[in-house]
């Protein structure tokens, strides 16, 4: 019971990482992106490859899958994204259906359409006894890193100006740009840092996940009902959302193997009926 | 360039000739019938989308829910013994509209972004239902042994597709004339209004969220009738009628064709699955790349699809 709630709160980091990024783009810039899975894959792929190729360390590997989804990110926000905040929702949609494909297909091509090999650093290796629990030294890892996210991106948030800025947009987007907010700049270094920790997210999946070049589509549904569920714009919500999508996924699969995926769809569904705005909606549509 | 006005009497006379186009194929390409069957099949499919998320507006990825839901609906019946063609489309189509018009309660509430949400949750959530109860709909490997009895007692479904193709032509315009008749009429204008402006619809008195869920119903019914189809007419059912893919997959046949437009899916489809029979041999992945950089091109460079160029330059609106 213990080791399944640790693995599922493990896995809820993990997702969390990823889509927290997508929850403030959401939020900020109310663009429906369902592209943020293939810039954990950038992030995923430059990290292993540095460290099966270049022998990079696992720690240095993690630093640059943040800064090249970064990269990545700011280059689309900057030729594609940009264009289309005040679009319909459809337009977005089919753009980042598109910007999925074509990623697939182009990891496909370099990378092939196997899992990534990936060797787990000796220092997180192994497992470690945790108030009477076995866990895995990498889940816990995983954990620690998820906490340190949150809490960074919190007092982040809550604390500097430009966390003031962003908040400010996200309430009303009108008046901040009215006080003076650079809000389209603001927008550009939010996406990128967004889908740094999406990169992120995608590094640090390869020792629990696995990567391969459908991840965009196959766990794309899982970070829109982290979002969904949590709320969009907001980073205690998809947080909660994470930990309990984690818990109720893994919990299927260990209890009640048969019905597995089905537990979380009904889950979402039920949280939107009950919540239709999110866990924790945002000020102004509540 | 000079525009060329069409009246609606030439208006009428370009579907004549559209539809007769169609089912010319039957004497010119008849190698072809097979491919032509599953084009008109699509069209329906995409124009079913097009009720939803074209005129209705409401965001949906999740489309082949239905279509799947009618291709096993009609697969099953003709499995366990009723194998009646027409009586299977009616029973696919009810099922279809039970079943949308259910989901509709959880699909016209809430944001763009929670309805996109259910949609293809929903989606995803029958594609793993079709998976599992493998013991029914045969899983993975599709669900065999569908047997349809011959059309009207008489014509049998042949090797080469010709009772098929009239079969899926005949169906096709008959659904596409009442999914026409639907649109023209006063209910299908307040769906154009609600499209437009939902507040100034609510304010002149239109039950704004009835009308959705009953515009959401009547698309789930004729997409069934197009997963039906196929399943009769190809006498099997794969279980990747439903699905994200084939979602996505519809989805740019409608943005390929033009959406909120009654010909668009047809035309989308005509195009769409011309191109992909025309490059059957190449790679998947390349086929993915160049799926990707068309829905980028067609975003960044305006939207109206095929249907949009035309009514560029011949003068008529949105009714074409």
């Amino acid at each position: 019971m213990g080791i399944v709630i640790f693995d599922g709160v493990a896995y809820g980091m993990l997702l969390f990482l990823i889509a927290v990024g997508l929850s403030i783009t959401m939020g900020l810039m109310n663009f429906v992106n369902l592209a943020h899975g293939s810039f954990a894959m950038v992030g995923g792929y430059a990290a292993s490859l540095l460290m099966s190729r270049f022998g990079v360390g696992f720690f240095p590997a993690l630093a640059a899958a943040f800064v090249a989804a970064a990269l990545i990110g700011a280059v689309l926000e900057f030729l594609f994204y940009r264009r289309l905040y005040k679009a319909h929702p459809l337009d977005q949609v089919l753009l980042s259906i598109g910007i999925v494909f074509v990623s697939i297909a182009t990891f496909t091509y370099f990378f092939g359409p196997t899992m990534q090999p990936f060797q787990l650093p000796p220092l997180l290796d192994g497992r470690v006894s945790l108030a009477g629990l076995e866990v895995g030294r990498y889940r816990l890892f995983l954990i620690v890193c998820g906490v340190l996210v949150f809490a960074g991106l919190l007092l982040g948030l809550g604390k500097t100006r430009y966390g003031a800025m962003v908040r400010a947009a996200v309430d009303n987007q009108r008046v901040a740009r009215g006080t003076g907010i650079h809000v389209q700049r603001l927008f550009f270094l939010t996406f990128s840092l967004g889908c740094g920790l999406a990169g992120l997210g995608g590094a640090l999946s390869l020792g629990m996940l696995g990567l391969e070049p459908s991840f965009p589509l196959k766990y794309l549904v899982y970070f829109l009902i982290v979002v969904c569920v949590g709320g969009a714009g907001t980073i205690t919500g998809p947080f909660i959302a994470a930990l309990l999508v984690g818990v109720v996924d893994m919990a299927g699969k260990y209890y009640w193997p048969e019905a597995g995926a089905f537990l979380i769809y009904v889950v979402m569904i039920v949280m939107l009926l009950l919540r239709p705005n999110g866990i924790i909606p945002r000020k102004g549509i509540a | 360039m000079k525009t060329l006005t069409l009246t609606p009497a030439r208006l009428r006379g370009a579907e004549i000739v559209f539809w007769t186009a169609l089912a010319s194929c039957f004497f010119l390409l008849p190698d072809k019938l097979t491919l032509m069957s599953q084009i008109l099949i699509f069209g329906l499919f995409a124009v079913s989308l097009d009720m939803a998320l074209g005129y209705a507006g409401i965001l949906t990825v999740g489309h082949a829910a239905f279509f799947g839901a009618g291709a096993y609906a009609a697969g099953l019946l003709a499995k366990y013994g009723w194998s009646e063609p027409f009586s299977g489309l009616l029973f696919a189509l009810l099922v279809c509209m039970a079943l949308g018009y259910a989901l509709s309660y959880l699909v016209v509430r809430g944001a763009d972004l929670t309805r996109l949400m259910i949609t293809i949750g929903v989606c995803v959530l029958l594609a793993e239902l079709a998976n599992r109860l493998a013991g029914i709909t045969g899983g993975t490997d599709g669900l065999q042994g569908v047997v349809i009895a011959p059309v009207l007692g008489f014509f049998d479904f042949d090797l080469y597709g010709k009772t098929a193709f009239v079969y899926s032509f005949v169906m096709v315009l008959l659904v596409f004339l009442g999914v026409r008749l639907v649109l023209r009429s006063p209910f299908g204008l307040t769906l154009r209004g609600i499209h437009d402006s939902r507040k100034r619809m609510l304010a002149i008195g239109s039950p704004v969220a009835s009308r959705l869920r009953m515009a959401y119903a009547l698309s789930a019914a004729v997409a069934g009738v197009a997963g039906a189809l196929l399943a009769q007419t190809t006498q099997f059912v794969g279980i990747e009628s439903i699905g994200f893919n084939r979602s996505a997959e519809v989805l740019i046949i409608l943005v390929l064709g033009g959406t909120g437009r009654l010909y668009g899916g047809m035309i989308g489809a005509i195009v769409y699955m011309l191109v992909h029979d025309g490059f059957a041999d190449l790679n998947p992945q390349y086929w993915m790349f160049w799926l990707g950089i068309f829905l980028i091109a067609a975003v960044m460079l305006g939207r109206g699809g095929i249907m949009g160029a035309l009514s560029r330059f011949t003068g008529t609106r949105r009714n074409a």
